[in-house]
């Protein structure tokens, strides 16, 4: 599952996870008629639509017995509590976010290379990793890489304010609460911002962008892809 | 288009929110310490508390009832409300036949919920909040921002100003000395009124005992130094045992001061017995509805597990950029968007669902794992249906786009013109920051070169 953030502006996001995967040795298969999960209409309280593109996403995803992996715990998130709300009666989808399906189902916990990747790191935890039980699987890979050096981050449990509509519906309270977000990742001074989730960076990207600094950021599925 | 708690967020005064935002961080980093010292195993001790509150509202008839005959065997008598307006009347009947028209409160939020201070004013009668917050509160004639912390939005130099102006000393920024004049003033009031009014923290359905926590020990004068106590106690605020307190009561104070204990804890059998020499002659608890009924039928009941900790407020970003008052209602941040709503309707305060980023940090903090993001999504779905959503974001046109393969292709090659749209939404994105470029490599393209093989529909 590509997520429409990637289709429409991350394309080198999908194309780090489908690199990654093939390396792994699974059989990445992409099926053009994806779109969307139906995220940001279920969070805007318009479940009638949500359901529409949810069932459009499950008929075309989750109805042929394959393993669905997508590199954004926003969207896992929400084929598996998203979509049990939106059909209680029906049997739960599940995707799995990239890092949580290398860890958990694959059982890899660091990342072998013998490339080397000398970069100080300000890591983002993206919070909807919340709700599928994620914790530091893809912090953990990325600290395995030689070269990397992951910084303390603090208050390192705030949301950066993204939220979907939430930041162009409530814009001051997510600007606001995305300032104080980039203020403790560039603390430390770091390379490179990096995270898990396309919609944290494109909020976080674009605030930083905004206010002329030239700081890379970055999904850790590139790196992952970068060191094979 | 936005919600209050946005629309006052643009207005907030930058030292007010740094008061909040200041505060409510170490309350957080408190809270974590203090949990991870006290038990082996702070998640599963959530866990286990979410499971008691869980048979507590499983049972919750059936213990208020035995909650009821165990504090009437106590000597205390039991009085129910099912609203507002009721609750106030019965305390009224109570204030009048007890002495003085002076009353002395201890910090409670289901008083703030009824406006008892309003009622009891409007009778005559002077209710004195002796919890330092609540007091600061009241002679400010402002309203709690917080339901553990009233004053988390002001800080030393503006509590001095008040007291100045209230003639209780010098100006001063030094904690004991603000306490100090306080403390002299509340003496006098405390010396004087014979009617203490409290909340509850626990009600013990097995003993008929009624549990308080405080840090000051106003609560204790307030409950003991008076004639006549009267404790008002949300229905759900009960425990099944006794025993349940060796679990609630560090992980209340834990997740709320950061302590492992509070400074007093307060176990109230009933009114003095013969041959005692003090304490209250009667002790009264009101049990409050007030929408909690119908709260427990629906989809948001697990909101009624709450025990009024705080933690998903302190932990909030939302409520870190803007402090209760945002929120327009007795309880605010996380807790408030579900328990609004919840008890005076979708149509009132559905609004405030929306104002949260759903970063989940409120359930993660929460000591007995209140789902409230789930909650938060079903009051959004309620309050589009109820046709009082506050955003028009047209979503059938999305929808249409996002199940035609074709119209979503043809939307993606428009997502370069993006920047160029004068939509409210664009703006708003563009306030603050830039849109990402959308010339890099583009997927679908890749996937076809690279994938030639395959089937790719």
């Amino acid at each position: 599952m590509l997520t429409c953030l990637c289709d429409a502006f991350y394309g080198n996001v999908g194309i780090a996870t489908v690199k990654v995967l093939e390396h792994l040795g699974c059989d990445v298969n992409f099926d053009g008629r994806q779109t969307c999960c139906g995220q940001p209409p279920f969070n805007a309280g318009d479940w009638k639509q949500a359901r529409e593109v949810a069932t459009y996403a499950k008929e075309i995803l989750f109805n042929n017995g394959q393993t669905v992996v997508t590199p954004s715990a926003s969207c896992a998130a929400m084929t598996r509590e998203g979509y049990h709300l939106l059909f209680p009666d029906q049997e739960p989808a599940h995707a799995f976010e990239l890092s949580e399906f290398i860890v958990k189902e694959l059982g890899i916990t660091s990342w072998e290379t013998t490339k080397s990747y000398n970069k100080k790191i300000a890591f983002h935890r993206a919070c909807h990793g919340r709700g599928i039980g994620l914790t530091s699987q893809a912090e953990n890979l990325i600290a395995s890489i030689p070269g990397v050096e992951l910084l303390p981050i603090r208050n390192a449990e705030q949301c950066c304010g993204f939220g979907g509509a939430f930041c162009v519906v409530e814009p001051h309270l997510s600007g606001e609460i995305g300032k104080a977000k980039v203020e403790t990742l560039l603390e430390n001074q770091p390379d490179e911002i990096v995270s898990g989730d396309m919609g944290c960076l494109m909020h976080l990207g674009g605030m930083i962008k905004h206010d002329g600094n030239q700081i890379r950021i970055r999904h850790y599925a590139e790196i992952l892809a970068e060191t094979i | 288009m936005s919600t209050r708690v946005e629309k006052y967020s643009n207005h907030i005064k930058p030292e007010t929110a740094q008061n909040v935002s200041n505060a409510s961080q170490a309350k957080t980093a408190q809270r974590v310490t203090a949990l991870s010292t006290f038990f082996d195993q702070p998640e599963q001790m959530q866990i286990w508390a979410s499971k008691v509150k869980g048979y507590v509202l499983d049972n919750l008839a059936d213990l208020l009832l035995q909650f009821e005959s165990k504090c009437q065997a106590n000597g205390i008598q039991v009085h129910w409300a099912e609203d507002a307006k009721e609750a106030n009347e019965i305390i009224l009947g109570l204030c009048k036949q007890g002495a003085g028209t002076t009353i002395v409160k201890a910090k409670s939020m289901a008083t703030e919920e009824i406006h008892l201070n309003k009622a009891l004013e409007a009778n005559g009668f002077q209710p004195i909040e002796t919890d330092l917050g609540e007091f600061v509160v009241q002679i400010d004639d402002d309203i709690p921002t917080h339901i553990v912390t009233p004053i988390i939005h002001k800080n030393r130099g503006e509590i001095s100003k008040s007291f100045v102006r209230e003639n209780l000393g010098p100006e001063t920024t030094i904690p004991e000395e603000l306490a100090a004049q306080a403390r002299a003033h509340l003496r006098s009031m405390f010396q004087a009124a014979k009617i203490g009014i409290s909340g509850v923290n626990f009600g013990i359905a097995e003993t008929g005992r009624i549990v308080l926590v405080e840090n000051e020990g106003n609560s204790r004068l307030s409950t003991t130094a008076v004639d006549t106590h009267i404790a008002v106690m949300g229905i759900e605020k009960l425990l099944p045992t006794e025993q349940d307190l060796a679990t609630f009561l560090p992980l209340l104070a834990g997740s709320a001061t950061g302590q492992r204990i509070t400074t007093y804890t307060h176990f109230i059998t009933g009114p003095r017995q013969p041959g005692q020499i003090d304490g209250p002659t009667s002790v009264h608890v009101v049990l409050l509805d007030n929408g909690r009924s119908k709260i427990l039928a629906g989809e948001y009941r697990d909101i009624l597990k709450c025990i009024r900790c705080g933690a998903c407020l302190n932990v909030c970003p939302v409520y870190r950029q803007v402090g209760g008052h945002g929120y327009e209602h007795v309880y605010s941040g996380p807790l408030g968007a579900v328990l609004a709503p919840g008890l005076e309707g979708v149509k009132a305060y559905g609004d405030l669902a929306k104002a949260s980023s759903l970063c989940g940090a409120c359930e993660e903090v929460c000591p007995v794992r209140i789902p409230i993001p789930r909650m938060l999504l079903q009051l959004r779905d309620e309050t589009f249906r109820a046709g009082a959503n506050t955003d028009h974001i047209p979503w059938r046109v999305f929808s249409m786009g996002a199940t035609k393969p074709f119209i979503w292709k043809s939307g993606l090659m428009m997502v370069p013109m993006a920047p160029l749209v004068p939509h409210p939404l664009a703006s708003a994105w563009k306030s603050t920051r830039d849109l990402p470029k959308s010339d890099r490599e583009n997927f679908r393209k890749w996937w076809s070169k690279e994938h030639k093989n395959e089937s790719t529909k």
